[in-house]
C-alpha cells in the first residue's frame, strides 16, 4: 500500500491544472439538453480533444492518451477543480468505449472509437423500452436478420440526448423465438436511417433532450452488431458494469459538490441565516461519504491495474454515490431557506446557483443506470449469496 | 499510488482466520464470558505464536515489526471471531513502548511480543480501561503526563458491561516518575487514542461481516410461506443495505491505517471517520441481523447477540461516536483540525 502520488502523477496533474486553467470556458455553458448547448459542448470536447485530455485513459491511437487508470481519477480531479462542462458524449466515452475496446473487432474499433473520443459522433443509449425497465430481459424490439443486414421493428425510449445524438447503442432481440436474456444482440444504429422516427420527451426540468425511438423496418448492416449474436446480454451487462461502477460517476464530481455544500454551510451561517440544528454534522457527514466513494474507487482502480475484474460490486456503487448526491442537494436547498424554489433568473435569487438544478438531476440517479432497487437486488443475490426465489 | 493489500499481507490475515476459526469458536467464546476474567493466559501465549500482539513490536525486540496497515487486516479477524482478549490496548501500548523507548521498551516488548506481557491504555475519551486486571502494564495520565504503571501498583475497581467479553475498569495508582510529560506526553497520548480508535473500528469491520453472515444464512435456511425468507426483497434489501454501508466503511478504515502508521496530518480526522464509519455499520448490522433473525435472535442461546454487543462496545471505545463526530465536523466544517480531501483538491475549500 502506497497512498502517494508519484512524481509522474503529479507532473500529470500539473500538465493537466494548467491546461484547464488556460482553456475552460469562463461562463458556464448553456445545458446540453437544448440543441444549442449541444453543439457547445460539442466544440468544448473538440478543444479537450485538440488539448489531448479528452479521453485519458484510451489508447493513442483511438484518440486517447494512452494512461492508466491512476492518471484518469487525476485527470477528474482536475476537471472538476475547473468546473469544466460536463461530459455531452458521456454516454459514448464511457459506456460504449470501453465495451468497444472489450467487444469490438479491430475495424470496429477503428470505425467508432476516434470519433467518439472526438465527439463527432455523440451517442445514446437504446435499452429501455415501454415493457422492459427494470426488466430489461423483457425487451421485444426485434432485428431479423436479412442478407447482410438487421431489419429493425419496434421502439426504444429513455434515450438520454436521443433528441440530438448520431448514434444509438442498444440491446434488440435477433433470435425471435427467443425468450427472456437468450437471443439478444448488441448493435450499433445510425440514428439517421429511414425508418427512423425520434420524439422527444420533455423531463421534469422542461427540457427535451430525451427521446423515445420508434423503428419500422430500419435496416442497418450486418457489422453493426457489437460481440456474438444472440449472446448481447453479456455485452450489456459489461457495459451495464462501467455504468454503475467506475467510469460514468468519477469520485471527483461528489467531492466537489460536498466541498461546496460545506462552504454554502459556512457562508449560510455567516450571513446569521437560520440553520437546523444539527446541519454542521449532516453537512460533514457528506463530506465523509464523498471521501468514502473517492476511497473506495482508488481501492477498486488499484484492484483493477493488479488484473482484478469488476462485477457485482458495481452495484455497492451505484447505490452510495446515486442517494449521496440526491443527500447532499437536499442540503443545500434545505440552508438556501425560502429561495430554494426560485429559479436562477429570479430578482431575489442572490447566489442559489444551481442548486435547484442540481437536485432534479440528482433525483433521476436511484433510477438510471438500474434502479437502486434492482441493485439491492443484485447485492443481495450476487454478492450475499440469497436465494433469487 | 497502490491502495490495495499485498499478497503478504492477505496471507497473514488469512493466517489468523484460519487459527480463530480453529481456536476461537462461539462456544469458546461464550465460555471465556463466564470465567472470572474472562481472559486466557495459555491461549494469549498461542496468539503470540501465531505474531498477532507483536505484529507493532520493532523486530530487534521479537516483534514482527509492521505497521497498521497489517494490523488492521488481523484485527477484522479478531472481531469477526468476537475475540475478547487485549490485543487492541496491547498494540496500542506497544506502540507507546516503541515510541518511548529506552529500558521501559527493551523490558517490556520483548514480553508482548511472546505473549509473556498484556498492556492497558487508559485515555481521554473514556474514564474506564479495558483489561486493567491482568495487564502488567498500564499506560495511565495524570494532569497531563502519561505514566507506565506496573500492574502491583495499580488499585482497579470492576464496573460491568452488558458485553460480556468487555472487561471495564476505574483504576486508581501510585503516582511516580511519568514515562512522558509536557507536549511529548500529549503527542503520545492523542496518537495512542487515534491508533486505538482506528483498531477498534478495524475489529467492527469483522463484527459487522459476522452479522450480516449470520443473517444471511439464517435467512437462507429459515422458511416461511413454503419459502426461505431471504427469497423476500424487504429482507434482501435491508442486507444490501448494511452490506453498503460496511464496505465504504471499509475503505475509510485501510485509509486511516496508512494515516496512523504515516503519522499524516489529517490523522485525527481520517481516524474518526473510520471509527464513525465501521462503528455505524456495526451497529446497523447488529440491528439487521437481530431483524432478520426474528424472535430466535433475541434469545441468548443464540449467537447474534454476541457480535451485537460487540458492536456496542467497539463503538464506545477510545472515543465514544460524539467524540468522533465533534472531530470531524471541527476538521470540516470549522476547519480547526486539519481534514483534506483524498486527491481532490478545490479551488475555493
Amino acid at each position: 500500500m502506497d497512498l502517494t502520488f508519484s512524481a509522474e502523477q503529479e507532473a500529470f496533474r500539473k500538465e493537466a491544472r494548467a491546461w484547464l486553467e488556460a482553456n475552460v470556458p469562463s461562463e458556464p455553458l448553456a445545458s446540453f439538453d437544448t440543441k444549442a448547448g449541444f453543439e457547445a459542448h460539442r466544440a468544448w470536447e473538440r478543444k479537450l480533444h485538440a488539448g489531448g485530455f479528452a479521453m485519458v485513459p484510451w489508447p493513442v491511437e483511438y484518440g486517447g492518451r494512452g494512461s492508466d487508470l491512476l492518471e484518469w481519477l487525476v485527470f477528474e480531479e482536475e476537471y472538476w477543480r475547473a468546473g469544466a462542462p460536463g461530459r455531452v458524449n458521456q454516454n459514448g466515452i464511457f459506456l460504449l468505449g470501453p465495451t468497444i475496446m472489450e467487444y469490438g473487432t479491430p475495424e470496429q474499433k477503428a470505425r467508432f472509437l476516434p470519433k467518439m473520443a472526438s465527439s463527432d459522433e455523440v451517442w445514446c443509449q437504446g435499452w429501455s423500452e415501454p415493457n422492459a425497465g427494470s426488466d430489461m430481459a423483457a425487451i421485444q424490439t426485434t432485428a431479423v436478420r436479412d442478407g447482410d443486414h438487421f431489419m429493425i421493428n419496434g421502439q426504444k425510449t429513455w434515450a438520454s440526448r436521443g433528441a440530438f445524438a448520431h448514434w444509438l447503442f442498444g440491446l434488440f432481440r435477433t433470435d425471435p423465438e427467443s425468450h427472456r436474456h437468450h437471443g439478444l444482440s448488441f448493435i450499433l444504429v445510425p440514428m439517421d436511417l429511414p425508418g427512423m422516427t425520434v420524439r422527444p420527451i420533455q423531463k421534469i426540468n422542461g427540457k427535451a433532450a430525451f427521446a423515445e425511438v420508434f423503428f419500422d423496418d430500419v435496416r442497418v448492416p450486418a457489422e453493426n452488431r457489437l460481440g456474438p449474436e444472440g449472446e448481447g446480454w453479456g455485452v450489456a451487462m459489461a457495459t451495464a458494469g462501467f455504468e454503475r461502477g467506475l467510469m460514468l460517476r468519477s469520485p471527483a464530481r461528489f467531492q466537489a459538490t460536498a466541498n461546496r455544500l460545506v462552504r454554502l454551510h459556512r457562508e449560510t451561517v455567516e450571513r446569521g441565516a437560520p440553520v437546523a440544528p444539527g446541519m454542521r454534522e449532516r453537512v460533514a457527514r457528506c463530506w465523509m461519504d464523498a471521501e468514502a466513494y473517492t476511497l473506495n474507487t482508488y481501492q477498486t482502480v488499484s484492484k483493477l491495474l493488479a488484473g482484478g475484474k469488476i462485477g457485482a460490486e458495481a452495484s455497492l456503487n451505484k447505490i452510495f454515490w446515486s442517494e449521496l448526491d440526491v443527500r447532499m442537494h437536499e442540503l443545500a436547498l434545505e440552508l438556501l431557506g425560502p429561495r430554494a424554489e426560485l429559479l436562477p433568473g429570479a430578482p431575489a435569487a442572490g447566489d442559489v446557483g444551481d442548486w435547484l438544478d442540481g437536485y432534479v438531476f440528482a433525483l433521476s440517479g436511484p433510477i438510471y443506470a438500474g434502479t437502486n432497487q434492482i441493485q439491492r437486488n443484485i447485492i443481495a443475490e450476487r454478492i450475499l449469496g440469497l436465494p433469487r426465489k | 499510488m497502490d491502495f490495495d493489500f499485498s499478497e503478504d499481507q492477505r496471507l497473514l490475515q488469512q493466517a489468523v482466520r484460519d487459527f480463530l476459526e480453529g481456536e476461537c469458536p462461539p462456544e469458546w467464546v461464550r465460555a471465556q464470558w463466564q470465567t472470572d476474567t474472562g481472559r486466557d493466559p495459555a491461549f494469549w501465549k498461542r496468539l503470540a505464536e501465531v505474531g498477532v500482539p507483536g505484529l507493532l513490536v520493532p523486530e530487534a525486540h521479537g516483534g514482527l515489526g509492521l505497521d497498521e496497515t497489517d494490523l488492521v487486516l488481523l484485527l477484522e479477524e479478531t472481531g469477526r471471531a468476537a475475540l475478547a482478549e487485549p490485543v487492541v490496548a496491547t498494540s496500542v501500548g506497544a506502540a507507546l513502548l516503541r515510541e518511548i523507548d529506552g529500558p521501559l521498551a527493551a523490558t517490556w516488548l520483548p514480553k508482548v511480543a511472546s505473549g509473556d506481557a498484556r498492556l492497558a491504555v487508559g485515555h481521554a475519551g473514556s474514564p474506564f480501561v479495558a483489561d486493567a486486571h491482568v495487564a502488567d502494564l498500564l499506560f495511565l495520565s495524570h494532569e497531563g503526563a502519561l505514566h507506565a504503571v506496573p500492574a502491583e501498583r495499580a488499585r482497579v475497581e470492576a464496573q460491568p458491561s452488558i458485553d460480556g467479553g468487555q472487561r471495564l475498569f476505574l483504576v486508581g495508582f501510585d503516582v511516580g516518575e511519568p514515562a512522558a510529560d509536557g507536549d511529548l506526553a500529549r503527542a503520545l497520548q492523542d496518537a495512542a487514542l487515534d491508533r486505538g480508535a482506528l483498531c477498534c473500528a478495524a475489529e467492527a469491520l469483522g463484527v459487522a461481516d459476522r452479522l450480516i453472515a449470520l443473517a444471511v444464512d439464517y435467512a437462507g435456511q429459515r422458511k416461511q410461506f413454503g419459502v426461505a425468507i431471504g427469497s423476500f426483497q424487504a429482507v434482501k434489501h435491508m442486507l444490501a443495505d448494511v452490506k453498503v454501508e460496511l464496505e465504504y466503511a471499509r475503505s475509510h478504515v485501510h485509509r486511516a491505517a496508512w494515516s496512523v502508521a504515516h503519522a499524516a496530518a489529517t490523522r485525527a480526522v481520517d481516524v474518526s471517520m473510520a471509527k464513525l464509519a465501521a462503528c455505524d455499520a456495526a451497529r446497523a448490522a447488529a440491528r439487521v441481523s437481530l431483524q432478520v433473525h426474528g424472535a430466535i435472535g433475541y434469545t441468548y442461546e443464540q449467537d447474534v447477540h454476541v457480535w451485537m454487543k460487540r458492536a456496542w462496545s467497539l463503538d464506545l471505545a477510545f472515543g465514544d461516536s460524539v467524540f468522533h463526530r465533534a472531530r470531524l465536523c471541527a476538521g470540516v466544517v470549522d476547519r480547526t483540525i486539519p481534514a483534506a480531501p483524498f486527491g481532490f483538491e478545490p479551488v475555493n475549500p
